[in-house]
């Protein structure tokens, strides 16, 4: 049950988009959503759906799966959706009662659900051709050439994060399972009473977490860590000629997105 | 002679905790290991062999006496990476030592911190893994590994630092046989084959049967000091501190006791064999 959940999950793979440099990955998205969110009309949509579209076909990840990551945004997206169709005022173009859609509201409904599904579609298209390990280096990069102090500490979190998902998730099992076989119930009952069988779980957990963290640090040190500085790596990134021709590209995309705003 | 790899002199460390106020772990400790030795050291839980190790690496620092390694004194604050880079040490719980996502990052995460060329960094990896023979896994997530493996990654991690010793604090107390045999294994070969210096700490009997030497605490403090056969051969003493022994020096103990004449030295099941069909 627990198992289910998949953060930064990646699908291992050879694309174009699988091979750029993390850090290309992460500037050309922040480039992209400035584009996203500067279209406000049907040109500047088509563009952004059909560039969407060619990265998905570059990245060769199947359409399913990234309609499978879209899932959980369905409610939002439609009440995005309904709220924009019944609330915008304008020419009426449809009645029943007091309901009512104006061309005005039926346009900014979709304008807005696009976005929004495009938002998490690129953004997991991030993941899912990322390994979580070149996600973290690329991520340290740009917050160090950002000049954000702690970038190595974060990236670290981050990995250890990672690292620890899947076990804390193994323990959270265990934990459970040992409530259970005393007779804990964590089914059934109202939402307080749910809430309140969580306590003989998460408390083990803490524990334990607190526990692991103090052995992890002391493993750390003995291995002689002690923080980002003099730090090599083993794996180094190397920008190429298809990094270079993203961030072309990603820049035609957002002269494009510029154009048709202001311009058409 | 052969060189003294780790001296310890007179070696005393308090723990202060609120309860009980302090409380001595060592009581004067003095321990000597030559370069290439493999010393095992039980002990009962509380005898003070895991904060013994801690000082082998400048985890812990001596309240009085003192440790050095390779010449260097644990006290010595600039030298303290310096030590750690040559005194690597392996813990109990494989899950708690492994840092990174997958087998090969988590290997590199010693030669990383020491600033080594990222080219020198994947020569020492795929060595390291090799020398514990965990190179077919170098991608796989930790957490997909057996109990065993984990501590083979683990110990490729500080092989991959290329220190001078290897302290394993436990490292078997919590694998089944199997990984256990595979542990151990890859702790013996290190030590025959590159000549690493080995300090073991375990409560397993069988796995201080073929070290160099056997040391045995109690209440912080070295109580017993000698060969495997030495040490094993005293069955009444060791039952008295409440530790086992091998299962083989057990049964030749009993065979004496029932008037069969037999050796009090006898440690592995060959052994035995020999013994009663000669």
């Amino acid at each position: 049950m627990l198992k289910d959940i998949t953060i930064g999950q990646y699908i291992p793979g050879n694309s174009a988009i699988h091979q750029l440099d993390p850090r290309t990955k992460i500037i050309t998205l922040v480039l992209y959503m400035v584009g996203l969110f500067l279209v406000n009309n049907v040109t500047g949509y088509a563009v952004v759906t059909g560039f969407t579209l060619a990265v998905i076909l570059l990245s060769g990840i199947s359409l399913k799966i990234i309609l499978k990551g879209l899932k959980p945004l369905l409610f939002i997206i439609v009440l995005t959706l309904g709220l924009h169709l019944f609330m915008t005022s304008g020419e009426i173009i449809w009645q029943w009662g007091f309901l009512k859609i104006t061309s005005q509201g039926l346009r900014q409904g979709i304008f807005m659900a696009l976005r929004l599904i495009f938002l998490v579609t690129i953004t997991s298209l991030l993941t899912l051709t990322t390994t979580p390990i070149a996600l973290t280096d690329g991520i340290e990069k740009v917050l160090k050439a950002l000049f954000i102090p702690a970038a190595h500490e974060l990236a670290m979190m981050m990995t250890i994060a990672l690292r620890f998902i899947p076990t804390l998730i193994e323990e959270t099992e265990k934990i459970m399972k040992a409530q259970m076989a005393r007779g804990a119930d964590f089914d059934t009952g109202g939402l307080l009473a749910r809430a309140k069988s969580l306590i003989p779980l998460l408390v083990p957990l803490f524990l334990s977490s607190f526990r692991r963290a103090d052995e992890l640090a002391m493993a750390m040190e003995a291995r002689c860590y002690r923080g980002g500085e003099n730090r090599t790596r083993l794996k180094q990134l190397l920008m190429g000629t298809r990094d270079y021709f993203a961030f072309g590209i990603t820049g035609l995309f957002l002269a494009i997105t510029i154009v048709t705003r202001y311009m058409v | 002679m052969v060189k003294e790899m780790i001296v310890i002199e007179n070696l005393v460390h308090k723990y202060r905790t609120p309860q009980s106020g302090e409380f001595a772990a060592l009581k004067g400790v003095s321990l000597q290991i030559a370069k290439g030795e493999f010393v095992v050291v039980i002990g009962h839980n509380g005898s003070g062999k895991s904060t013994l190790a801690k000082h082998l690496n400048a985890l812990l620092l001596p309240h009085s006496g003192r440790v050095l390694v390779n010449g260097i004194d644990t006290r010595e604050k600039e030298r303290m990476w310096e030590i750690r880079q040559q005194v690597g040490m392996v813990f109990q719980n494989p899950d708690n030592q492994l840092i990174a996502t997958t087998v090969e990052e988590d290997v590199a995460f010693g030669p990383e911190n020491l600033g080594i060329p990222p080219v020198e960094i994947r020569r020492r990896v795929d060595e390291a893994m090799n020398s514990v023979g965990m190179s077919q896994y170098k991608t796989k997530a930790p957490h997909l590994l057996s109990g065993g493996q984990k501590q083979r990654v683990a110990i490729a991690g500080i092989v991959a630092m290329r220190p001078q010793v290897l302290v394993l604090d436990e490292p078997t107390a919590m694998l089944d046989p199997v990984g256990r045999a595979e542990v151990m294994e890859t702790v013996f070969r290190l030590n025959r084959e590159e000549g690493l210096t080995v300090v073991h700490i375990t409560h397993f009997m069988e796995e201080a049967a073929h070290a160099h030497r056997v040391i045995v605490m109690e209440e912080g403090q070295i109580v017993m000091e000698g060969s495997p056969r030495e040490i094993f051969a005293q069955v009444d003493r060791l039952k008295e501190l409440r530790l086992d022994v091998p299962a083989m020096t057990e049964l030749s103990a009993t065979l004496r006791k029932e008037g069969v004449k037999i050796s009090p030295d006898i440690l592995t099941v060959e052994e035995m064999v020999v013994a009663l069909c000669p």
